[in-house]
């Protein structure tokens, strides 16, 4: 542990800190562009100057030079200030004065940077540089005259979102970021470099000329388009939300989204339930609250079903359960029917960030890049920490990384290639990765449960054995027992009389023929086509919910804008309901609500990792057949909120099926 | 760069340039590059590959050879590099030319003392010649390029011209040259002041004259 002084302050500092590292524990600002905590050191902005003795006596990059003993490092003398005003005033020169055009302005490190250690003048008397746009795909809108080549974006491609498309070309001045050939990156997570950008060269092209930061409501929530559970930040301004950001939590999501997450809030105003609707005639008529009430009055015979979609949050399911019973609830609406008797065999026990210290993975039906793109990129990540090896059983697809493809034939799992066997005798950590899609052929749960055992994947403070949802409401679900014996079929064979769809847009309706269908749910889609009775109910953004992600982590998120129309939020939908079909549930606020789920599900009443214990239920471990395909197969359309987004419609038109679009002329 | 010629349209080149491969003197090139580095470092040879294919891309058109994208696709594949990663280093070097040139690339320095000893002479010529900088001219021999310093400056002015530097040249040397290499002769490379043969000192030895003979021990002298 070196000891450091900082203008003169004293402090010890890890092995292995930079200068700058060093700056910022003793409480000092250090202005940089190029240096970012998640990615490579480059220290080609040079804003970073500090003094350093001993040393050349000359400024020194902080970023990329090792604290040591006994260094004294001085950010407050002349040196380093005429320093931080030179390289400012180079990066100026070609920087446009466009700052009240700029997406940017308000929440630019230039800007901010400029003002607290610029000058305040240019001797620059020349023309600008000037640069053209490049296409960076139809989330990335580019003003490359702006880039001061920082390479943070570059460096991002490569080395988080695992594409090497994104380049710098020419030198000199003539020095430029582009994509390869300026085509769209190919990547699920190419919305981060928006945020990594610390210029406007970068900016959201669905968010351009929206709004300005400072307007903009802050409230923190949780992402629904995957089990993921990103820590996200909507701004909104009046009922609408412009856009969503990530938070940080090294836990989750470190500081990345996917670009579902980021932008398919657009769709959070188009094609909503606003008002009630009743089924008559085989045709939908708007209602009022108490006669579309009435009409499930009349089928009401003291249960019901209740099929709970992706994306609801704990409080409506809980509502629902209340009301309808405890014995005929389901949510994996697609017609999964694994065994859950145990949550630990379908939780994802290694953790998301326990997965980057793993040295030998192998996924089983899993396209990670498409299913949790923020798992995706921590394998990318163990890969390069600890030289992880990847093997998967399942169709060859591009996962961003090397990966030993197994062939896509079951029985892999029982009969093991000697390569991963021996690779799994020798690992310290190794790691089994079930998709959920691969959950839907017979026997690979316990296959892999015996794989498990076999090998022991779960040994002293390691638990290699994890299961990969995609559905934000899963684990949730399966926490209040959304989960019937044998399934959403076994559920519709009992034939209810009455059924309620939370949200699920995804189950096979023809199932439930003979039910009455009441949808709760936000958006006209798969669900309200099918439903006898609409009820409004509140997206994620209008309600706040609680949350299990994947790896059993309980968070909450808070309500950012009202419901449109008459929409109300579904937990006081269900007790409105309740009123009316004469079993009043208990609870007047969201608070009572939380404090009765609570008492029933006790994890669900704290925030955090809920711990499951690890227990195996036996299952039959034969299996036969092939891995056929994947479960998405359009990563931009999976949900409701998504299909409903004019954005993500154009990113699956562009990136998944290749459409070409012109560009308007201008 | 400002005066660079446009690149072709992509149709055009893919469909030109789309099944290039080494010719077998030229893999073995390659490979003999490639075998210089460590296994798995393979890709340090990327510069010598990317010569390599322009000089077989020049083979084949007849002139000084350029770098089409799908050739420049071929080298990455050659080497397992991403794309991005090959064609950054041929967009940084000027080696490597990514419009198609004439048979003769003339790159004439117009750094400082090049400057000052007259290569704004050399551009006269080439351009009474009708070289247009950043153009290849109608018959398709000449392209002219401005560049900076080639590292010839004893010898200044200077231009290279494929792989061969004609240094201390006036108007009246370098239209000899053009016309030369315009008629399919070779013009005599290097300096072209007659009696001198590189770059030792013109008219004799300003300094170090007991050196010009023999050796000569200065240590005792100083």
């Amino acid at each position: 542990m070196p000891k450091v002084t900082v203008d003169g302050l004293e402090i010890e500092v890890p092995q292995g800190a930079t200068v700058l590292q060093a700056c910022e524990m003793a409480g000092k600002e250090i202005p940089r562009f190029c240096y970012h905590e998640r990615l490579s050191i480059a220290g080609n902005c040079r804003m970073c100057l500090v003094e350093v003795a001993p040393g050349p006596p000359k400024p020194q990059a902080s970023c990329a030079l090792p604290a040591t003993e006994g260094q004294i490092i001085r950010t407050d003398t002349l040196m380093v200030k005429k320093a931080r005003e030179g390289v400012m005033e180079f990066l100026l020169i070609n920087h446009p004065l466009d700052c009240p055009i700029c997406d940017q302005g308000g929440e630019c490190d230039l800007q901010d940077q400029s003002v607290a250690f610029g000058r305040g003048a240019s001797r620059f008397e020349e023309n600008k540089r000037a640069v053209t746009e490049k296409y960076m795909g139809p989330l990335v809108k580019t003003v490359m005259t702006r880039c001061i080549q920082c390479t943070r974006c570059v460096r991002f491609a490569q080395e988080v979102a695992g594409i090497e498309e994104v380049g710098a070309i020419g030198r000199g001045e003539n020095l430029q970021i582009t994509t390869y050939l300026e085509h769209a990156m190919q990547s699920e997570l190419s919305g981060n470099v928006v945020d990594l950008c610390p210029v406007g060269a970068l900016t959201s092209k669905p968010y351009a000329f929206e709004a300005r930061p400072w307007e903009l409501k802050k409230t923190p929530s949780i992402d629904v388009m995957d089990a993921v559970g990103t820590n996200i930040r909507l701004d909104s301004r009046g009922r609408a939300v412009f856009r969503a950001l990530p938070r940080i939590n090294d836990d989750v999501n470190e500081e990345w989204a996917s670009d579902k997450t980021r932008h398919a809030v657009d769709g959070l105003t188009h094609r909503r339930l606003d008002k009630p609707y009743i089924r008559k005639d085989a045709k939908l008529v708007a209602a009022s609250w108490a006669e579309a009430f009435d009409a499930i009055k009349a089928h009401w015979t003291g249960e019901a079903a209740v099929v709970a979609g992706d994306q609801v949050d704990c409080e409506t399911m809980f509502a629902a359960r209340e009301l309808a019973g405890a014995s005929t609830l389901e949510g994996r609406q697609t017609g999964l029917a694994y065994d859950t008797s145990s949550l630990s065999a379908v939780n994802f026990n290694t953790t998301i960030a326990g997965i980057e210290n793993a040295d030998v993975i192998l996924l089983v039906g899993s396209d990670l890049r498409r299913e949790a793109p923020l798992v995706n990129t921590r394998i990318q990540k163990a890969m390069r920490k600890c030289g992880a090896k990847v093997f998967a059983i399942g169709p060859v697809t591009n996962l961003t990384y090397q990966v030993e493809w197994l062939g896509d034939d079951l029985s892999a799992l029982t009969k093991l290639p000697k390569l991963l066997s021996d690779a799994l005798k020798s690992a310290e950590r190794p790691a089994i990765i079930v998709g959920g899609g691969a959950l839907r052929y017979e026997g690979v749960h316990g296959a892999a449960l015996a794989l498990a055992n076999k090998y022991k994947l779960v040994r002293y403070g390691w638990n290699g054995f994890n299961v990969l949802h995609f559905a934000a409401a899963r684990m949730g679900g399966l926490m209040l027992g959304f989960a019937h014996d044998g399934g959403i079929k076994a559920l519709a064979a009992k034939k209810p009389k009455l059924a309620f769809f939370l949200g699920a847009d995804e189950a096979d309706y023809g199932l439930f023929a003979e039910s009455f269908k009441v949808y709760v749910g936000h958006h006209g889609d798969n669900g309200a086509h099918h439903a006898d009775v609409i009820l409004p109910g509140a997206a994620y953004s209008e309600k706040s919910g609680t949350y299990v992600n994947l790896e059993g982590r309980v968070q909450r998120g808070e309500r950012a804008v009202f419901p449109p129309g008459d929409a109300r939020e579904d937990w006081a939908i269900f007790r409105a309901l309740s009123d009316v079909l004469g079993k009043r549930l208990p609870f007047d606020s969201l608070d009572a609500l939380r404090a009765e789920m609570a008492k029933a599900v006790p994890a669900l009443g704290v925030e955090g990792l809920a711990d499951y214990g690890w227990s195996e239920p036996s299952l039959p471990s034969d299996v036969t057949g092939k891995i056929v395909d994947y479960p998405i197969k359009d990563f931009y359309l999976t949900n409701a909120i998504c299909r409903a987004s004019e954005t993500m419609q154009k990113c699956s038109a562009e990136l998944v099926h290749c459409t070409q679009f012109l560009e308007a002329a201008e | 760069m400002a005066d660079s010629a446009a690149i072709p349209n992509e149709a055009e080149t893919s469909s030109k340039w789309g099944s290039f491969a080494f010719a077998p003197e030229y893999k073995a090139k390659a490979d003999m590059y490639i075998g210089r580095y460590p296994a798995g470092r393979q890709q340090s040879a990327v510069m010598a590959l990317l010569d390599l294919a322009q000089r077989q891309v020049g083979e084949e058109t007849q002139t000084q050879g350029w770098l089409p994208v799908p050739v420049i696709e071929y080298v990455s594949g050659y080497l397992g590099m991403p794309y991005m990663r090959t064609y950054e280093v041929a967009t940084f070097y000027t080696m490597y030319n990514l419009a198609p040139v004439g048979r003769y690339h003339v790159q004439v320095c117009g750094t400082t003392p090049c400057m000052l000893r007259g290569s704004d002479d050399i551009i006269a010529a080439c351009k009474s010649r009708g070289l247009l900088k950043g153009a290849t001219t109608p018959d398709g021999m000449f392209t002219l390029t401005e560049v900076e310093c080639m590292g010839n400056c004893a010898s200044a002015p200077m231009v290279q011209i494929n792989d061969d530097n004609y240094e201390d040249l006036d108007h009246s040397s370098m239209t000899a040259i053009l016309k030369g290499l315009a008629e399919g002769k070779q013009p005599k490379v290097g300096t072209q002041l007659p009696g001198r043969h590189t770059v030792e000192p013109y008219g004799g030895a300003t300094t170090l004259h007991a050196m010009v003979d023999k050796n000569h021990d200065y240590r005792g002298e100083y």
